[in-house]
Formats: structure tokens, C-alpha cells, sequence
């Protein structure tokens, strides 16, 4: 234990442990935000497709060699949760089908390009770095962390600004858009910020994780709690301790960090669903 | 002046009309109910009114001072709302975001006017239970509240008393009666041609034929001798 403690005092004074520990905490606190509304809208999917397609667009963004990979990959992202959340409102084409072709395709051709076009030796690597985030967390450039603080203030702020209107168009949006609320704009503002939050979680737990970083907070808190207020804010807690706890233990027992930090999400959400079971919340 | 006044108007999806040339005209403290069977039209002239869908042919134009999206609306459950965390005070609250210009978060006057509206719907010591702990009648009762914190002025209810029992369906509609003889204008959907008739004073029968016209003259009419003679025997 005081071996333990030690360690970290000394692991802490290095700066990649710290960026590691600031872009992870603002990280989890963005991707929590919006798990309420994505559990309740029936989105939970979208995240993991979205995911998939930034995963892509990272390839292309590799192959095609850009240095900062983002110009890439976020207006990708964006572009591609605005289509995938309008075919979800309208049910056209099955939402849940649209998805699943564009995730698997982005998944595919992301595979395929890196494939055929190696930027690099080790080429397994590389594409297990960016599914499971391994240790890319801990290798943040400094402008790196700037652009994730950057984009987390912006997300947390949009996020608080419109909570009231977030609240309305996930409860109810016939009746928010009936009395003159727009909720094309904050469907479409919505849409945003989890594309954002979907780019910047890449870092932290890689791609095919991060629908866990955006649904386990919410869904735990949704067990215990029963306003959306205190849903938010708990599940915002509980994403950034987890990723917090995550973070120190995969540095101190040398474990990858995105799995850990799942894994913690996945123990918290069980002890949640007791709680709740005990406390006798109706089951959500 | 008619607050509503639908003029000609045709409604339905893009691949076909449901109804068309359908008039008629609400006044400032009507109370209309809209019958008819399951696929008449009703819902979707309910959407149409709310501006959800765009109608197909014709105009509705709203009167007597009343801004469109000035309109309450009690819709039927969704199956989000089931198990969505929120407190009482947060859905009637979410009933204030329509007015005005753009304030990030309620003031002073919205909050009151939700407790306001809470105690005329009887529902103020369960300000903060969790939405979805209720019973299907304190339901909706906080929708009631949120409408009402919407506008004063002309509410729509889509089926409110589906899923109720019949004592609680009663206290809805005495609730609903209420509203009306304080002033609030009443558009309702229904299925219960018989509750429509005791307490509506105009009657929208939609179908293959369309009657339109105050309550005295629907039971005097072939439809209301039909269905009226029919909930008698039942």
C-alpha cells in the first residue's frame, strides 16, 4: 500500500501522467453529459456506431499522412452523427439499420486502408491501439491537450446553456416543438457534441469502447436517482472518479487504460443496480 | 373573431390524403371534441394543428390575439416517458421554455407559474416525486400543468383519459370541464362519443362523412342517433 502510494507520488510528478490525468477527466465529465439523453431517445447505438466511423476516418486520416489528424476526423464525425440522428427522428430507412451499415462500413474500410497503404511496421498495432486506446492517453502531445481542454470547455458550456432545452426535446420533443421550441437546432446541437465527445474519447479508451464511457455513467444513475438533474450530475461524478481511479491503476498495475476504466464502469453500474433493487426504484 | 379557423384544408402523409376539404371554426372558450374511428384522422389533424405536420391543402389561421405555437398540448404517453428520470417540478417547468425570447434557465416568473399551475392541478405536495413513479392519472395531471404553463389560452388533449380507470376518467374530465369554464378553450380527441357529448358543446365527427356543428344538433343528426343509440344498448 505504501509501496503503492509512493509509486504514484512519483509517477504523478512526470508530465505525461498528468495531461493523461487532466484530458481524462475532462473527457469523462463531457461524455457523461449526454448519456442521459442518448439512453432515453433510444441512442445508445449511435455512439457505438459514430465510433466506428471516427475509426475510419483516423485511418484515412493516417494514410493520407496529416500530422494533425483531427482536421480530419471531427467534421467526419460531425457530418456523420447530424445523418445518423435525423434517419433515427424520422425512422425512414430503419434507424438502427442505417447504423450498423455505416459503422461496419467505416470499420471495414478503416481496416482495409490500413492495409493496403502501411504507414508503419506493425500495422496490428496500431489498429488495436485505436479500438482499445491502449496507451495513446498517455503519449498527448501538449497540443493535444489544449485542443481536448478546448473542446471540453466548449461542450460543457453548450451542454449547461441548453440544458433546459435538452431536458424538454428528450422528454417530450412533440410537445417542445408544438410550443415553438426548435428542436431541429438542438437535435442538430445534440448530434454535435457527441461527435465531439466521440473524438476526443478516442484518446482515452479507443474506439470500440466509448459507448461505454457515454452509457454506463447514465444508466448507473438512472438506477438510484430519480431527476434528471440529479441523474446528470451523478452520472457526471461517476464518469470522472471512474476515469480518475481508472487512469492511477492502469499507471500503477501497468494494465491498458481504456479496459480498466471500462471495467470500473462496468463494477460501479452492478453495485448501482443493487442499490437500486434495494432502495426499490422502479426499474428504469 | 375565431381563435382557429380552418379553411379547406386536406391533411395526411405525402403518399395520400387522409382527409380533405375539412372546415371548421373554434371560438375562445369552446369546448370541441373530435371523434371518429381508429385511422379517421384524428391524430394526424391534431399534428396538423400543432404545426408537427404541414397540411396538404389549405389554411388554418389563428385569431383572437393567438400566436400560433400558442397552443397547449397534452399528448398521449410515449414509451420514453415510462421510465425517464424526472422530477415533477422539471416537466411542468419544461411547459415555460415556449415563451419569448431566449433565457438559458427559468426565472423568477416561469417558476411561479408552474407552482401556480401545480396547485390548480392539484399536484403540488408531489412537486418532487419522480415522473414515472406516478399513476397514469397524476401523470397526467403534471401534463396538464405543463400545458397549462404553455398558454392560458386553448388547449389540445389527445385521448386523456386512454388508459385510466373509470373513476379516475371521471375526476379527468370534471378536471378538463374545469379548465374550460375558466376560460381555457378545449380541443379534445376522443373515443367516448357518449363523454364527448355530456361535456363538449361542439362535436368534430371525422369518417367517411364529416359532421361539424354544435352538440344539440349532432344527437339530432344521423351520425349521433347511430352511435348514441349504439352506446345505449352496449
Amino acid at each position: 500500500m505504501i509501496l503503492g502510494a509512493s509509486k504514484l507520488a512519483i509517477y504523478l510528478q512526470y508530465p505525461f501522467v498528468q495531461y493523461a490525468l487532466i484530458v481524462g477527466v475532462l473527457i469523462a465529465l463531457c461524455s457523461s453529459l449526454l448519456g442521459v439523453t442518448l439512453v432515453l431517445k433510444r441512442f445508445s447505438f449511435i455512439g457505438d456506431g459514430l465510433s466506428h466511423v471516427a475509426f475510419g476516418a483516423m485511418s484515412v486520416a493516417a494514410v493520407v499522412g496529416l500530422t494533425n489528424q483531427m482536421l480530419i476526423v471531427l467534421p467526419v464525425t460531425i457530418v456523420c452523427a447530424v445523418l445518423l440522428l435525423r434517419t433515427g427522428s424520422k425512422a425512414r430507412l430503419q434507424g438502427d439499420a442505417s447504423v450498423a451499415i455505416i459503422s461496419v462500413t467505416a470499420l471495414a474500410v478503416g481496416y482495409l486502408l490500413m492495409n493496403v497503404f502501411p504507414t508503419s511496421s506493425n500495422v496490428s498495432a496500431d489498429v488495436c491501439g485505436t479500438l482499445f486506446g491502449s496507451s495513446s492517453i498517455l503519449n498527448l502531445s501538449m497540443a493535444e491537450v489544449w485542443v481536448s481542454i478546448v473542446l471540453s470547455v466548449v461542450t460543457v458550456a453548450v451542454f449547461v446553456v441548453f440544458y433546459n432545452r435538452i431536458f424538454a426535446v428528450t422528454f417530450d420533443e412533440n410537445f417542445a416543438k408544438a410550443t415553438g421550441v426548435k428542436t431541429d437546432i438542438y437535435n442538430l446541437i445534440i448530434a454535435v457534441i457527441i461527435a465531439v465527445v466521440i473524438v476526443l474519447a478516442m484518446n482515452l479508451v479507443g474506439s470500440l469502447l466509448i459507448s461505454a464511457l457515454v452509457i454506463f455513467p447514465a444508466l448507473s444513475a438512472m438506477r438510484v436517482f430519480k431527476s434528471f438533474l440529479s441523474v446528470t450530475v451523478c452520472s457526471t461524478v461517476l464518469s470522472v472518479s471512474t476515469a480518475l481511479i481508472g487512469i492511477l491503476a492502469s499507471v500503477l498495475l501497468s494494465t491498458p487504460v481504456g479496459p480498466t476504466i471500462v471495467a470500473g464502469e462496468a463494477i460501479v453500474f452492478i453495485a448501482f443496480w443493487i442499490i437500486g433493487a434495494v432502495k426499490g426504484v422502479k426499474k428504469a | 373573431m375565431p381563435q382557429l379557423t380552418i379553411k379547406d384544408l386536406s391533411l395526411g402523409y405525402e403518399n395520400g390524403a387522409i382527409l380533405s376539404h375539412l372546415s371548421f371554426e373554434v371560438n375562445a372558450g369552446d369546448y370541441l371534441a373530435i371523434v371518429g374511428e381508429n385511422g379517421s384522422g384524428k391524430s394526424t389533424l391534431m399534428k396538423t394543428l400543432l404545426g408537427l405536420l404541414k397540411p396538404l391543402a389549405g389554411e388554418i389561421s389563428f385569431g383572437d390575439s393567438l400566436r400560433k405555437n400558442e397552443i397547449g398540448y397534452l399528448p398521449q404517453q410515449t414509451l420514453v416517458q415510462r421510465d425517464f428520470p424526472a422530477s415533477v417540478t422539471e416537466v411542468v417547468l419544461s411547459g415555460c421554455l415556449s415563451n419569448g425570447a431566449f433565457h438559458p434557465f427559468y426565472n423568477k416568473a416561469d417558476k411561479a407559474r408552474a407552482a401556480a399551475n401545480m396547485a390548480r392541478m392539484g399536484i403540488t405536495e408531489l412537486k418532487d416525486r419522480s415522473y414515472r413513479e406516478l399513476s397514469g392519472g397524476q401523470q397526467q395531471r403534471v401534463l396538464l400543468a405543463r400545458a397549462l404553463c404553455a398558454t392560458e389560452k386553448i388547449l389540445l388533449l389527445d385521448e386523456p383519459v386512454s388508459g385510466l380507470d373509470p373513476k379516475v376518467t371521471m375526476e379527468m374530465y370534471d378536471l378538463i370541464k374545469q379548465l374550460n369554464d375558466e376560460g381555457v378553450t378545449i380541443i379534445m380527441i376522443s373515443h367516448d362519443i357518449a363523454a364527448a357529448v355530456r361535456y363538449a358543446d361542439h362535436i368534430l365527427h371525422l369518417g367517411e362523412k364529416i359532421f361539424f356543428g354544435t352538440v344539440e344538433d349532432y344527437k339530432k343528426s344521423e351520425f349521433g342517433e347511430f352511435f348514441l343509440a349504439k352506446e345505449e344498448t352496449v
